[in-house]
């Protein structure tokens, strides 16, 4: 790695570099190995405790709960993608009796918890089940970021790309849709891919409307088979769960944008610095 | 009306809110500093423990950074307040955002302002702390301002692990008050807005300020 | 240590079965009762009616003619209604609801469970997406204006939870100003805080409140005695239940609004269960375990 911010290192900065490196590397290697001997001492890795995953229903539970992690993010996503460009395209509107109302709107939505929300949505409209409110939350919620981050990216834009649009005959949605859409949304890619991150997380906040999936089923596990016995196993698997999901979706965002030969332009520049990393 | 019969109640509440909101920004902003410049040093174990760090806090939702403070951490002999915990998770959930929100601020600086500051002779040091990061603050403080908005969010979490704030009391008014519930909704998210508008505007206005100058 | 060790046998010979026989589901919630061999009878043991008949147009005549029933339950409360590996919740709640199905003609299989947390019951019985609820549901006047209620089945109370070694707590109004564990948004969460003067340290489950037990940071948990008798249960020796209940919680079985013969239906259903000695078996089956079966509670007729 090459920065413009300090030199390449002579031999002397190197070996200083190389100890600081092993220094740092050994503390935090031993605070880690020290975490895990005392978890040890107290008997967290006995083998009494992980034998719960020899057995199928506990991987069947936290399975089904990963599925519904999985379908919840997979419908949100798509949802909070298509009202995200609504969002952006009304509150870019020439039209004031357009543009304000939605930017009102806009800010009521940013501006509450995601988990209020789903009960909102949950009591406001009768017969929507405890999944629809989930996804439905996260859709409108993660659709205002979206439309905001898509605005910003619009905003970003230099001004020729529309003029240009206009002046070769495109209608004005033409040339949102058209030309300054797929850069902004290029451009923003990062963010957006982070906030899906953020959304798929979100998904574990519908136990408040009675929406199971996979950290209250790792919880009902845990209340079934002995929470002080068999919680902190669970724990870990859900982390690890998590961790392998998010990662997949962020690893996936990645290749797809270099496939497409994107190019993450202007706003971050240094593509390993973006929020991609 | 229940939310004008309840008004102590919510306001206790928001002021626990509140101060999980300011408390968690007093601590998380430094850590994340500290994170964004290990990930731009020179030092490999430094930049890979952030870069670690950052991955897993940002790709683990916050309930179980929640669970990590208030149930792993005694099991490691460390038990502390309730306060203590909470704010400790949304400090380690947050600081990563807070990084992210820096670093890109930093990136937003021009190079050729790097590279002159380095032409004329300035070390690492001078060049992140007198030219980079000054430049920098005006473009990151509308993201951090994002992330405080996030952060507000958040701190509806600790409803569930004994803290009492504004979600908490929606929920103890719904139970007392079954037959308005919508109503008993509406305050609370009103007193979240009261929070997150004005930041969201401050940050637009800043925005726009930059915007211009630029 | 009882409940936990026969939950994990259960769990266990459940495995078992579903490796062996791929039998159903649920059938071994009850680890010994091989005897259930009818098909339908499930854990509890209950005949399922043969085609029963209603009159026309009513609730029981469409889910009987469904042949399924959607409840709402806990998963999360030991005793009452705690969720099994298999997905089918297991205790007395889950009992009183094989008990009405199958008197509907439904047996144990066909019973949809769905979980019901505090915000969710009553709209969801409002809006059909559950035909009752039976999740440790005390009958109050506020959602009597908005759900039917049966029952009750069971009258619980409240009670107060502490470290087996504490003396200074007797009585609730010993909790005054200290720092005391409950569910936020529960009833005994805001009774302890009201009457008593506790100061709450709101949680979403009550087993989390065991840890800070442990640990000293609340000085006591409260909710309904049952529930409480679960985890001394589960932890022998650690913790102890103090004085008498100070609440009455009359748990009912929750209805749309305004179906009366539904209503009316379900209060046979219980009666019947009262007289010929089924609702004491079902208690000894699954509360029992923990908690002498008290007698029937009389049901209240609005």
């Amino acid at each position: 790695m090459t920065s413009v911010l300090y030199d390449v290192p002579g031999p002397r900065a190197r070996v200083r570099a190389r100890i600081t490196s092993w220094v740092t590397g050994l503390i935090v290697v031993g605070a880690l190995a020290y975490a895990a001997l005392t978890l040890g001492e107290k008997g967290m890795w006995d083998a009494s405790r992980w034998m719960i995953f020899n057995d199928p229903l506990v991987w069947a539970a936290l399975l089904r709960g990963l599925l519904v992690v999985v379908q919840s993010a997979l419908v949100a996503t798509v949802l909070a993608l298509l009202l995200g460009m609504v969002f952006s395209l009304l509150r870019m509107s020439s039209h004031r009796i357009i543009r304000i109302p939605t930017t009102v709107v806009l800010e009521f939505f940013r501006g509450m918890p995601v988990l209020l929300m789903m009960l909102f949505i949950l009591l406001a409209f009768p017969g929507i089940s405890a999944f629809w409110a989930v996804v439905s939350a996260l859709a409108v919620y993660n659709g205002a970021i979206i439309g905001e981050a898509l605005r910003s990216g619009v905003v970003a834009l230099p001004k020729g790309q529309r003029e240009a649009g206009l002046a070769i005959g495109m209608r004005p949605l033409q040339t949102r849709l058209q030309i300054e859409f797929p850069q902004a949304f290029r451009n923003m890619l990062p963010i957006i891919v982070a906030q899906i991150v953020v959304l798929t997380k979100d998904t574990a906040l519908g136990y408040i409307v009675g929406a199971v999936s996979l950290i209250r089923e790792g919880e009902l596990l845990g209340e079934f088979l002995g929470r002080q016995q068999y919680f902190f196993p669970i724990f870990l698997v859900m982390v690890a769960m998590y961790l392998a999901l998010n990662l997949t979706i962020s690893t996936v965002a990645r290749q797809l944008a270099k496939r497409r030969g994107v190019k993450v332009a202007s706003v971050v520049q240094d593509e390993s610095l973006s929020a991609l990393t | 009306m229940v939310i004008f019969d309840n008004l102590p109640l919510y306001f206790e509440a928001f002021l626990q809110t509140l101060s999980l909101l300011l408390l968690a920004t007093l601590f998380a902003l430094p850590l994340g500093v500290v994170i964004a410049a290990m990930r731009i040093s020179p030092v490999g174990s430094l930049r890979a423990t952030a870069t670690v760090y950052t991955e897993i806090l940002r790709n683990t939702p916050l309930v179980l950074v929640f669970i990590f403070c208030f149930v792993v951490l005694p099991i490691l002999g460390v038990v502390l307040p309730f306060m203590f915990s909470a704010v400790l998770a949304l400090t380690l959930y947050t600081a990563p955002f807070f990084a992210e929100a820096i670093r890109s601020g930093v990136n937003g600086v021009p190079v050729g302002q790097a590279e002159a500051a380095r032409s004329v002779g300035m070390t690492f040091g001078q060049t992140v702390t007198l030219v980079v990061l000054p430049q920098a603050i005006r473009s990151v403080v509308p993201p951090l301002i994002n992330v405080m908005i996030a952060l507000t969010k958040n701190t509806s979490i600790a409803g569930g692990f004994f803290i009492f704030e504004l979600f908490g009391s929606g929920r103890r008014l719904i139970n007392a008050n079954g037959d308005q519930v919508i109503a008993v909704l509406v305050g609370v998210a009103i007193f979240y807005l009261l929070i997150t508008i004005p930041l969201g505007q401050l940050a637009d206005a800043l925005e726009r300020r930059v915007a211009i100058k630029r | 240590m009882k409940t936990r060790k026969t939950l994990i046998g259960t769990a266990a010979f459940a495995v078992a079965v579903a490796l062996t026989a791929c039998g159903a589901p649920g059938s071994a919630t009850t680890g010994g009762s091989t005897s259930t061999s009818a098909a339908g009878a499930g854990p509890y043991d209950l005949a399922v009616v043969e085609s029963p008949t209603f009159e026309a147009g009513t609730t029981m005549a469409k889910l009987a003619e469904a042949g399924t029933i959607t409840i709402g339950t806990k998963f999360d409360q030991p005793l009452f209604g705690l969720r099994g590996l298999d997905g089918k919740p297991v205790g007395f709640d889950a009992a009183m609801g094989s008990l009405v199905a199958a008197k509907l003609g439904i047996p144990f299989d066909r019973i949809e469970w769905t979980e019901t947390v505090s915000a969710n019951r009553e709209p969801f019985l409002q809006s059909g997406q559950v035909d009752a609820v039976i999740a440790t549901y005390t009958i109050n006047d506020k959602r009597k204006q908005v759900v039917d209620f049966a029952g009750p089945y069971f009258v619980a109370g409240q009670s107060i939870l502490v470290l087996d070694g504490n003396t200074e707590i007797t009585k609730p109004e010993d909790l005054a100003g200290k720092p005391v564990c409950s569910v936020e948004g529960s009833t005994p969460a805001a009774n302890i805080v009201e009457k008593y003067g506790a100061v709450l340290q709101p949680t979403d489950v009550y087993s989390k409140c065991l840890d800070p037990l442990k640990n000293g940071q609340v000085v006591a948990m409260t909710t309904d005695n049952v529930i409480l008798s679960g985890f001394v249960d589960q932890n022998p020796g650690v913790f102890k239940l103090v004085g008498d209940t100070f609440t009455e919680e009359p748990y009912g079985i929750g209805l749309p609004k305004d179906d009366t013969a539904m209503r009316t239906f379900v209060n046979e259903t219980l009666q019947a269960a009262y007289d010929d000695g089924t609702w004491a078996r079902l208690f000894e089956q699954t509360a029992g375990t923990v908690i002498p079966v008290p007698t029937p509670p009389t049901i209240e007729q609005y």
